[in-house]
């Protein structure tokens, strides 16, 4: 039976390793899965490299993370917004690496890893510093860029409703990182506002089938 | 009179074409959907996977699901529709946007694009979709004030901060002038009122042609 619902956001986050690649989704404050950061502190894995498009926000969720000192690295593309503190106070002290990718650039690289590809030739950062050292290719006139994979040993996740194969409904501007970081990480882990019962969900509706979650855990957000 | 910052953006959203998919970047852009023709009909794309950013919500009514790219709250309007984040820059880099429109540091005459970093030790640095949207849309216009505070100019022979891409530039608004990037120079389309040619070049690094048709930039209170 397909069941991967579990009880508590302890054991949502079991398991994390050392040193993981943690694909963090969430846009300004939508989609933000604060409650399995969170957990994340409690559980203790540490030296994370974080994937997420911002760099958290106030001192919740992913900047609670940081402000534990769990992550050693963030890529994004956007790290300082208003109220990126503990970013801030972070990189200013030399104790958080940042590697920054345009916000496309970061999407694709996790589409192209979920997509089992080799990596994708890019026109974005031609002629700009993010570009350099990477291999450049003409093709048909156009310069491009060699963009590899992006894969996350976990991503962590939020969704509006779920069932218990992992199906995944969003609301509004919440969707936005969530489906690419669920189908480009190894173990996918979803906080939901409500599990619903097998049937419930339109399959018309449904963003991200439940083949790319293996984690769901209610949640009051 | 130079053009105050609502004003640039009334000006720029003169020339939006009715049916067109536009993003509008962070900062200064912002306030063109405050003035969209009303007889134009435009689709507000966002890049967090938004077609049909609507204006903002009343006080009480922000929905925290709901927010643009620069995490404000908006409302969608009808006809609207939602894409997670992939295919939102799908958009973006595929060509499919007619148009965005986008603040600046610094503007170069052969159309060099800087509005990422100033390389300010102080601020750890970000792109966003800057990028995407400066290769990917059909056209980049970009809306600035002509000077920085201290009266240095914006637009340059070559700018001097880090580039966000090469050559993307087609159509400068300023609050002192509407400039278009062309194969050969800088051409001046219209000019603040109170201004004269030879006093706009000597705010401008870059060399200036004045436009066959040169007009007055003017802009009601807005």
């Amino acid at each position: 039976m397909i069941d991967k619902r579990v009880q508590s956001l302890a054991e949502a986050v079991a398991g994390i390793k050392d040193g993981s690649v943690v694909l963090c989704a969430g846009f300004g404050g939508a989609g933000l899965p604060d409650a399995l950061c969170e957990a994340l502190i409690e559980q203790g894995a540490r030296e994370l490299t974080v994937v997420a498009n911002n760099a958290g926000t106030g001192r919740a969720g992913l900047a609670a993370l940081m402000a534990a000192g769990r992550v050693a690295k963030i890529m994004c593309s956007f790290p300082r917004s208003s109220g990126s503190v503990v970013f801030e106070e972070l990189y200013a002290a030399g104790k958080i690496e940042l590697e920054l990718l345009p916000q496309g650039t970061l999407s694709e690289r996790m589409r192209c890893a979920a997509a089992g590809l080799g990596g994708y030739y890019s026109p974005v950062s031609v002629g700009t510093r993010l570009a350099e050292g990477k291999e450049h290719r003409e093709i048909d006139g156009r310069v491009y860029v060699l963009e590899k994979p992006l894969k996350g040993d976990v991503a962590l996740l939020a969704a509006d409703r779920a069932d218990r194969w992992g199906n995944l409904t969003f609301r509004k501007s919440q969707r936005n990182f969530n489906p690419t970081m669920a189908m480009a990480a190894d173990l996918s882990i979803v906080q939901v506002r409500r599990i619903v019962e097998l049937g419930e969900l339109d399959p018309e509706v449904i963003v991200t089938p439940g083949i790319f979650i293996d984690r769901v855990v209610q949640v009051a957000f | 009179m130079p053009l105050k910052r609502r004003q640039i953006a009334w000006r720029a959203a003169q020339d939006l074409a009715d049916g067109a998919y536009v993003n509008l970047g962070i900062g200064l852009p912002t306030l063109v959907s405050d003035f969209i023709p009303e007889d134009r009909e435009i689709v507000l794309h966002s890049e967090n996977g938004i077609l049909g950013v609507g204006p903002a919500p009343g006080a009480n009514e922000a929905d925290p699901d709901l927010i643009n790219a620069g995490k404000q709250p908006i409302t969608l309007v009808t006809g609207g529709s939602y894409v997670h984040h992939t295919d939102s820059f799908l958009m973006i880099r595929g060509g499919h946007l007619d148009l965005a429109l986008l603040g600046a540091f610094e503007v170069a005459e052969n159309g060099d694009l800087a509005n990422w970093t100033t390389d300010d030790p102080g601020f750890p640095p970000g792109v966003g979709g800057a990028m995407d949207l400066a290769v990917g849309a059909k056209e980049i216009r970009v809306l600035l004030e002509h000077t920085t505070r201290s009266g240095a100019p914006r637009i340059r022979r070559r700018c001097g901060y880090p580039l966000t891409a090469a050559g993307a530039v087609r159509r400068i608004y300023t609050d002192l002038a509407v400039i278009d990037v062309t194969g050969q120079g800088l051409v001046v389309r219209e000019i603040a009122d109170d201004i004269d040619f030879a006093a706009l070049q000597a705010r401008t690094e870059a060399e200036l042609r004045p436009g066959p048709d040169l007009k007055p930039l003017r802009a009601p209170t807005v």
